[in-house]
């Protein structure tokens, strides 16, 4: 018995050789017979407080030794009764509401609410309104992906694209600060326009955060697309055939790496998505890692739409000239009676909607993310709805979980690019 | 100063103000040529032909989307036969949602459905009384309706018959005030805040870590009405 604890030991441990090289720990396994642990399982509590559920997220785990067996999210402890806020406010009041909700790509949803507003509206924006919230709207794609990619490699055990992603995402920062005063709260879009103009320059640095991106997104591929460690960890990791992913909802890169081409911008395009040339990338697995680069093309092609767009960019006012829906400008509410009155006449009064109902989705940084909105004539909406795409698509981590590892479980979780604002609004 | 807003100025008068916004600009043409899906969706016509009575009515909303109000005992014949059918095929559940009108009137389940190879969406509604807030779940024809039927559930207080585990989902469990979104549940919620503390800090949070959750996942038991045996045969 002990001569064979010693020779197993002798085995396992690396030692110098005789001639100064490392021997190294031979692979084979260990053949004890296998003890008895018994039949009952372990409830494991991941979250809500806890970085790897990226966000306030709570995951009750049932494990057996570490395999998962079940999984039940709990959720709602960043509830804040968005949709029930936006019944008591009028329609331009609720544009602070939603980049609160994802607040990782606050342009989408800014300009996602306003749009379903507006074609509950029957309003169409200037030409330069379009192609601007086109931009971005693919700048924040990319900001959003640029998170994920960071906590993705943290989760999977690479701290250096995390500090590579948000260096990058620290311009996209500084671009809202110059678009709107704020970096996280955007808040930049208003019904028939936005905020404001862009500000002089603004174009000259989205340019140049996207020609230097590449450059980013290239070491980061360099250091993950083929590290081993990388694809151990997340090849055939949290699959999902493509029949089981379209009827579980799921949207966005997620969809797509089970081989479905469904993206909004293609199939129901708006902001004339289809004059642009662009690639949906898709992949054939569903697992992790072809979520992961799905995602990684899709910078890349949002790189391309952003070129694009700020080819074609329109001169011109961003604003529709209407004077029912547009504020006059503040020189004028400062120096002229009739501005400060058709201002104060808007604000108080807000500006009412037809009594119908309208569903606008569009394609978020994380799916489909469709926003329904109920008027009733008045400057209030009945009911406004988010489809929120990460709770669609978190409702699928049970099935693809279950039978893993429990360290899978967080790479299957980091693979679905959820964001808690906005699945407990 | 210029004064008197009705003699005109920079903007004349406040009548445009007062009538609401209408289109902006006259491009009905140029936008119907961006339109996909063109209004007057087939499958309306279809589900007509296909469960004659069970369609009550049907409309297009802000410009181009089909809206069917649809009999909510029949909904999961329905809406399973939009989903199988080669024809309509609409296998993407974007969406279950409800909206209270308020001042008594029906709650509308909405089922926003939209098929991925016809590109082609249907919104299809459901009233429901206030007095009998149920209805059948879909969950058997779309996994992905489970947690947008449990969120409508915790939310409007609708009851789905058939749902594999009815809890609420974004509201606590022991939540006593009633269903947030409802009309006439009040912004602050019923209960003070004193009173909405209080019972914070009451609850027992061992309640949240007992192994014994995930062995309540099993499905929760769900009387139904009465009446409801009959049509539940009659649904496939």
């Amino acid at each position: 018995m002990a001569s064979g604890t010693t020779e197993y030991a002798v085995r396992r441990n690396p030692e110098m050789g005789p001639d100064g090289t490392l021997v190294p720990s031979p692979t084979e396994p260990f053949d004890a017979p296998e003890p008895e642990l018994g039949s009952e399982t372990m409830l494991v509590n991941v979250g809500p407080q806890h970085p790897a559920t990226h966000g306030v997220l709570r995951l009750v785990v049932e494990l057996d030794g570490e395999t998962v067996v079940s999984v039940v999210p709990r959720l709602g402890y960043l509830h804040s009764s968005f949709e029930k806020l936006g019944e008591y406010r009028t329609w331009n009041q609720i544009v602070t509401l939603t980049d609160r909700m994802d607040y990782l790509a606050p342009l989408i949803y800014n300009c996602a609410y306003v749009m379903a507003v507006e074609k509950l509206m029957g309003i169409e924006v200037t030409d330069r309104c379009r192609v601007a919230r086109v931009i971005c709207m693919e700048l924040d794609r990319i900001f959003s992906h640029l998170l994920w990619l960071g906590t993705w490699s943290i989760d999977v055990g690479a701290f250096t694209p995390f500090l590579y992603a948000f260096q990058q995402r620290e311009k996209v920062y500084t671009l809202h600060e110059a678009l709107t005063g704020a970096r996280i709260t955007t808040s930049a879009t208003r019904i028939g326009g936005m905020m404001a103009d862009l500000p002089d320059g603004w174009t000259k640095g989205v340019r140049e955060f996207a020609d230097n991106l590449p450059a980013t997104l290239d070491e980061i591929d360099g250091l993950l697309t083929c590290n081993a460690i990388h694809i151990g960890r997340t090849q055939g990791i949290g699959a999902i055939s493509a029949e089981e992913a379209v009827n579980h909802g799921l949207t966005g890169a997620n969809l797509r790496a089970s081989g479905v081409p469904y993206d909004v911008r293609k199939d129901r395009p708006y902001y004339d998505y289809e004059s642009y040339d662009f690639e949906v990338p898709i992949g054939c697995h569903g697992d992790c890692y072809d979520r992961y680069l799905v995602r990684m093309e899709e910078m890349r092609q949002s790189i391309r739409i952003l070129h694009q767009a700020l080819d074609r960019l329109p001169g011109g006012p961003m604003d529709i000239d209407d004077p029912r829906i547009s504020l006059p400008t503040k020189t004028d509410c400062m120096s002229d009676m009739e501005s400060m009155i058709h201002h104060f006449k808007l604000i108080t009064d807000g500006i009412p909607a037809p009594a119908e109902d309208c569903w606008f989705s569009v394609e978020g940084s994380k799916g489909e993310l469709g926003m329904y909105v109920v008027g009733d004539g008045g400057p209030k909406p009945v009911r406004w709805r988010i489809r929120p795409p990460s709770f669609v698509n978190l409702s699928a981590i049970p099935k693809l979980s279950e039978g893993h590892l429990m360290a899978d479980l967080i790479m299957i979780n980091a693979s679905l690019d959820i964001v808690l604002g906005e699945i407990d609004r | 100063m210029t004064g008197d807003p009705s003699s005109g100025g920079p903007f004349s008068g406040f009548d445009l103000v007062a009538a609401g916004p209408g289109v902006s600009r006259d491009d009905s043409g140029e936008a119907a040529a961006r339109d996909r899906v063109a209004p007057g969706n087939p499958s309306v016509t279809a589900l007509r032909d296909q469960f004659p009575g069970a369609v009550f009515r049907n409309e297009i909303c802000a410009g181009d989307e089909d809206v069917v109000y649809v009999d909510p005992e029949r909904i999961t014949e329905m809406l399973g036969w939009l989903h199988n059918d080669p024809e309509q095929h609409y296998d993407h559940l974007a969406d279950i949602t409800a909206v209270d009108y308020g001042g008594g009137r029906p709650i509308e389940v909405v089922y926003q459905l939209w098929s991925i190879p016809h590109r082609a969406a249907l919104r299809v509604k459901c009233e429901l009384s206030l007095d009998a807030l149920e209805i059948e779940s879909i969950t058997g024809i779309w996994v992905g309706a489970d947690w947008l039927e449990r969120e409508v559930y915790d939310l409007f207080g609708i009851t789905f018959t058939g749902h594999p585990d009815l809890r609420r989902i974004l509201m606590p469990e022991n939540y006593a005030e009633g269903y947030p979104l409802r009309k006439d549940f009040p912004l602050r919620g019923r209960f003070s805040r004193a009173e909405q503390t209080r019972r914070a800090l009451t609850q027992d949070p061992e309640d949240y870590y007992v192994p014994g959750e995930i062995a309540e996942r099993v499905p929760q038991v769900v009387e139904p009405a009465a009446g409801e045996e009959g049509d539940a045969e009659g649904v496939g």
